[in-house]
């Protein structure tokens, strides 16, 4: 009996949590610009990059050439990345431009 | 309340399996409520978990042995701090763990990617669900915690004496921490193949998991290795046992993972290899589960018989099966996005140390596996012991090292020969002097492995200081900062790679002790008598007394009868005592005509007594010969059998433990001089600073500075283009 009613209790509980987005009205999270989110990380993980190119070359284990060719390619890819952001948000320009 | 308890897990399992269908029903249907309502049931999931094991805690606690479970693996005199870290001792309580810390995990990770891989997120959810679902099956059928006894006895078992030791009862929340942490980055990988979406995204998502599994799963091999070393009274950390082994494993292939996924992301290359290291990790991680519960080989870590075995086989060829035709499905999306432009460069580097890895994890996986191999090849059961897996696995460990020390120097693409001979010139001449000193001033060439170990030890060592050293330099020229401010400021900075380089220190350190303790170790095994002496290594040591106590063992245990040895050592003029001793636990068999005999038949532990230093440890075990008081307790049983004397029976038990004081007969001592062993326990410190430095998140703040520098950079050259 306890544990009937134990079990009645807690599929309530997590009826109540997991119905609660299913709700009409209940989208917002759904509308969350997840494509943003994804380009944002990206266009971090691409300036990291970019610092380690750097810290290569102060360190001495990338030659001036090498650091040049490297570092082009990693900013035209965080360019690439920046106009899919611009794209999203036209309306939304980076202040640095 | 064990009601309640069973009801959470059945409602968890529910959940679980809501969590798996609404998940691939958003995915398929592009209905993100569900994927949402997905991820809130495995919210619930973690709180019916952690509901469920503060109720069989709470019961713990409480010993109340109509609960199974307390029953079995606690009692009323255990402390309090095994009685709550008793419940992985069995199980049906490790089964409880697992499933707690996977749906902490996944709640953690699914709310950190709650607005990111729209596509990947689904799946992995319903991975990560499926298998929480597996593992609360498991429990529901075949070990619930929640077993209730009809008739509660007054007293509980107590909990396995080997088991109570500090290290061993965080080893168990560290190693399945690692099992489990891996299941993450395996469930996101799932995800990536299903969707074809085999970027780095998923991996820059859960490289911290990754690595807090890699963390916890070094951390408690370590703490196994040291309860290994001060409770089993051999003297050894690593016995190349196959529960051990098991832990390893895993281990040494996500190590790979975390080296091989920086190329992914930084070429777009080794992605099939990435995808079945991860496969490789989680599946080993498995196996791991299964054979600490199997009984399957036969280990010193293996508690307990298991009735989840076939199950948990079949479970574990499911996943392997699928994830082999998944990749396999994929090859043409896991197609690399680059070539390799040289063989010396970083990539290249990684792939070579990736191989190392994974060719030492194939050697413990062959000598582990290879009674099972040769039994049904044979039909004989045979096994390899510590010798085969050191001839096959010290050539490798020595590349390992080589590498660990020439990778962090190695640019990425290529590298030049004059920035070749810039990063190696003072790290080759600090092995040199290293080599030199070793030979002149020590021993190290009797073992010639270990002098290379050496050797590489310092190369390593060397080419990281020289790493810090030319970054703190750098940084210093930039802003103008002192020596310490530029060396904190260039580690906070930079945290991913010098928290990196701080574990390859923590590595070589631990080679260190290994290669020390492993190649010069002293040992003597010697029966002495109060009064007598034996020399080991310089060290005069002498028996002068025995001890008894009776529940006053000091390391905690709450075992009754505590009997062990003073021993005096000197060397060179320094003075002091050793106190090894050995806990006896007595047996539940004991019987009312035999209520004395009981107390020095069950279990006994080795309470290692040990000098640690830098230089080596002086170690020390005792094994009480209780011949001399066979006949007292012969004769206390005849007395006492059938007589209620339960009042009586500690001053019984009391008065014999005085009498082996008085009268201490010989006793058997194992004594070791373990050089460098200290380095061991260090490295490994080392190795959890530098995992912490690179786990550590980069402040906001700082993020948004450095973000606005590039953007402002990047967006520069934008305009240009």
């Amino acid at each position: 009996m306890e544990y009937a009613l134990a079990v009645i209790v807690l599929l309530g509980v997590v009826a109540l949590v997991v119905a609660a987005p299913l709700r009409p009205g209940a989208e917002a999270e759904a509308k969350e610009d997840a494509r943003r989110a994804e380009l944002e990380a990206a266009k971090e993980a691409k300036y990291r990059e970019i610092r380690d190119a750097e810290l290569d070359l102060r360190m001495g284990k990338l030659s001036e050439a090498d650091h040049r060719v490297t570092d082009r390619e990693l900013r035209e890819q965080a360019i690439t990345i920046l106009r899919e952001l611009d794209e999203l948000a036209p309306e939304e320009q980076p202040a640095a431009r | 309340m064990a009601a309640v308890g069973s009801a959470c897990l059945l409602v968890g399992l529910l959940a679980a399996l809501y969590a798996v269908g609404s998940a691939l029903y958003g995915a398929r249907t592009g209905r993100r409520q569900w994927v949402v309502s997905s991820r809130r049931a495995m919210y619930a999931l973690a709180g019916l978990t952690v509901g469920a094991t503060a109720i069989i805690q709470a019961a713990y606690y409480r010993s109340d042995f109509s609960f199974a479970l307390v029953a079995e693996n606690s009692s009323t005199t255990t402390p309090l701090f095994y009685k709550l870290t008793a419940l992985w001792s069995s199980q049906a309580g490790s089964l409880l763990l697992w499933v707690l810390l996977l749906s902490l995990f996944s709640s953690a990770v699914l709310f950190s990617t709650r607005r990111r891989h729209r596509e990947i997120a689904p799946y992995a959810t319903a991975v990560l669900a499926g298998l929480a679902a597996v593992f609360a099956s498991l429990m529901l059928v075949y070990a619930s915690p929640f077993e209730v006894l009809v008739n509660p006895p007054v007293e509980g078992s107590g909990l396995n004496p080997l088991l109570r030791h500090p290290a061993m009862m965080i080893h168990p929340t560290m190693l399945y921490s690692g099992y489990v942490g891996f299941s993450v980055p395996f469930a996101f990988a799932v995800g990536a193949l299903i969707t074809r979406r085999t970027g780095a995204d998923w991996i820059r998502s859960t490289r911290r998991y990754t690595l807090i599994a890699w963390t916890f799963l070094g951390f408690g091999i370590m703490l196994g290795a040291l309860w290994s070393y001060s409770e089993l009274g051999w003297g050894g950390y690593w016995a190349w046992d196959p529960v051990e082994n098991a832990s390893l494993m895993p281990w040494l292939t996500g190590t790979a993972f975390l080296h091989s996924i920086m190329v992914q992301e930084r070429r777009g290359m080794l992605k099939v290899w990435n995808a079945s290291l991860i496969v490789a990790t989680f599946v080993l991680a498995l196996l791991g589960t299964f054979l600490v519960r199997s009984g399957i080989l036969e280990s010193i870590h293996a508690f307990g018989a298991s009735t989840i075995g076939t199950p948990f086989l079949i479970f574990i060829g499911v996943v392997l099966a699928g994830s082999v035709a998944l990749i396999l499905s994929r090859l043409g999306d896991l197609r690399t996005e680059a070539r390799l432009d040289s063989l010396l460069s970083r990539e290249a580097f990684f792939l070579l140390n990736n191989l190392v890895l994974v060719g030492i994890c194939f050697v413990i996986f062959w000598g582990t596996f290879f009674p099972l191999i040769s039994e049904a090849v044979t039909g004989t059961r045979a096994s390899v012991g510590p010798p085969w897996f050191n001839r096959y696995s010290t050539p490798l460990v020595l590349v390992l090292v080589l590498l660990s020390g020439v990778g962090p120097v190695i640019a990425w693409r290529r590298v030049t020969a004059s920035s070749l001979r810039r990063a190696f010139l003072v790290p080759v001449a600090a092995t040199a002097v290293t080599l030199v000193a070793l030979l002149l001033f020590t021993s190290a060439a009797e073992s010639t492995a270990s002098l290379i170990m050496f050797c590489l030890v310092a190369f390593v060592i060397s080419v990281v200081g020289q790493e810090f050293a030319r970054g703190a330099a750098g940084r210093r020229t930039m802003t103008g900062e002192g020596r310490v401010a530029a060396l904190f400021g260039l580690v906070a900075r930079n945290r991913r790679r010098y928290g990196g380089y701080i574990v390859h220190v923590g590595i070589a350190l631990l080679i260190v002790g290994v290669a020390g303790s492993s190649a010069f170790p002293e040992q003597r095994d010697v029966r002495l008598a109060p009064g007598q002496s034996m020399e080991l290594e310089g060290y005069r040591l002498t028996y002068r007394e025995a001890t008894a106590r009776i529940l006053d063992d000091r390391s905690g245990t709450g075992a009754p009868i505590t009997l062990g040895a003073i021993i005096d050592v000197e060397k060179d003029g320094e003075r002091f005592q050793l106190s090894p001793s050995r806990n006896y636990f007595g047996s539940n068999a004991a019987s009312a005509e035999r209520p004395v005999a009981g107390f020095f038949e069950g279990e006994a532990t080795s309470e290692v007594d040990l000098r640690w230093g830098l230089s080596h440890d002086l170690w020390s075990a005792v094994r009480p010969d209780l011949g001399v008081l066979d006949e007292a307790v012969r004769d206390a049983d005849r007395r006492f059998a059938g007589a209620e004397f339960r009042e009586a029976q500690g001053l019984v038990v009391a008065a014999l433990a005085e009498r082996y004081r008085r009268q201490a007969p010989p006793a058997q001592f194992r004594t070791l001089v373990s050089p460098l062993v200290a380095w061991i326990w260090i490295g490994g410190g080392v190795m959890l600073l530098g995992a912490l430095t690179a786990l550590w998140p980069t402040p906001d703040g700082r993020q948004r500075r450095v973000r606005s520098l590039y953007a402002a950079r990047v967006g520069r050259e934008l305009s240009r283009a």
